[in-house]
């Protein structure tokens, strides 16, 4: 029997793996910036077709191979697609988390606490910036093979992850988001 | 009567430019007011305001020894006080990032200029193919800024980068 998921987290994306879907990931290329899929907004994906399940299985696949990876949306191999997976549960300023999941057509329902903090993406990899982003995050979106729709809190990490590959599936990059001319860096130490 | 002189030194990095600098700005007991440092494609650029008594000339022959080894480049003017902060508008970020190729700044912040604003701070950074420019600017009270925000837009479509305008924010604490 599945233990009960802690309190506030969705217990079906929790329990999900990418073994659900049934199809081996393939490793694709990450695309960098100034790539035109990175600033183009996604396209709206039928999460059951093979087509979107192919997708979600290489996403994962490309995001285990990438050195502290946490999260890899369609557009960074450039598919200009609305989905992302995310696993946020090695990372040290993890909170909660739900593990590994892939979302289809996902959107921020609610956001509040606004923490700074600095940010890199495989797509711009020389450089890093602060960004502020909610640390309190309700987003809705649907699992990828069953296409249910779910609605999961996310809080800390988790919370800027989902926002990070949110803003990729609108054709956003961090750089879009930073606080201001000196909150821009170059990477000093590359995974 | 305190005068403010502009200090820029540029040129080769090492360490041990701006304890150098400092110290013999500190030597003529002048006082450090603002100043900026950063490597530009790892060239060193500092420019700092500092007040005092002492005459450029004298300053100049001052901080003369670090430009001994032809490595670094010193400059010495006096300026102006100015007053500050002027009546505000609205404070805003725009970052634009694109392919590189020239013209991507003047095109873009033509466009904040023709709207009366004002920037206030900028970097722009080349890593690898990637151009990214991210500037503060002050617009005007009363300024339009969705059509300031779609005439930027416009300038950077023409160019093939992207460009996003959004609030500046401050948290009061």
């Amino acid at each position: 029997m599945n233990q009960p998921a802690p309190e506030g987290l969705n217990a079906q994306v929790l329990a999900w793996s990418e073994a659900d879907l049934g199809v081996e990931g393939r490793v694709l290329d990450v695309v960098r910036a100034p790539a035109t899929v990175l600033s183009t907004v996604g396209e709206a994906v039928d999460p059951t077709s093979a087509e979107s399940v192919q997708l979600a299985a290489d996403l994962v696949a490309t995001m285990r191979v990438s050195p502290g990876c946490v999260g890899l949306a369609a557009p960074q191999v450039g598919v200009g697609a609305q989905m992302f997976c995310v696993d946020v549960s090695e990372h040290p300023k993890t909170r909660d988390h739900h593990g590994t999941f892939v979302l289809c057509n996902a959107e921020v329902v609610s956001s509040s606490r606004n923490e700074k903090a600095r940010e890199g993406c495989m797509s711009v990899p020389d450089l890093t910036g602060d960004v502020k982003r909610a640390s309190r995050l309700v987003v809705r979106g649907q699992l990828p093979g069953s296409g249910e729709e779910v609605e999961l809190s996310a809080n800390a990490f988790e919370a800027r992850c989902l926002q990070h590959e949110i803003d990729h599936c609108q054709g956003l990059l961090f750089v879009d988001r930073v606080a201001g001319a000196h909150a821009i860096y170059a990477r000093q130490t590359y995974l | 009567m305190s005068t403010l002189h502009a200090v820029t030194v540029l040129g080769h990095d090492r360490p041990g430019i701006i304890a150098e600098t400092t110290g013999r700005l500190a030597g003529l007991g002048l006082n450090l007011e603002d100043s900026t440092m950063t490597l530009l494609r790892g060239h060193f650029a500092m420019m700092l305001l500092c007040a005092g008594d002492t005459p450029a000339a004298e300053i100049e022959s001052a901080l003369a020894p670090l430009t001994d080894d032809g490595t670094l480049t010193v400059t010495v003017r006096e300026v102006p006080q100015e007053s500050g902060a002027s009546a505000r508008g609205s404070s805003w970020v725009l970052t634009v990032h694109g392919g590189d190729r020239p013209g991507i700044v003047s095109s873009v912040v033509g466009r904040v200029a023709d709207a009366g604003g004002n920037i206030t701070d900028l970097t722009t950074r080349l890593a690898g193919d990637l151009y990214l420019v991210v500037a503060e600017i002050d617009l005007p009270a009363g300024a339009d800024v969705d059509a300031v925000t779609a005439a930027i837009r416009e300038a950077a479509a023409e160019l093939g980068v992207g460009a996003t305008l959004r609030p500046a924010e401050a948290d009061e604490l």
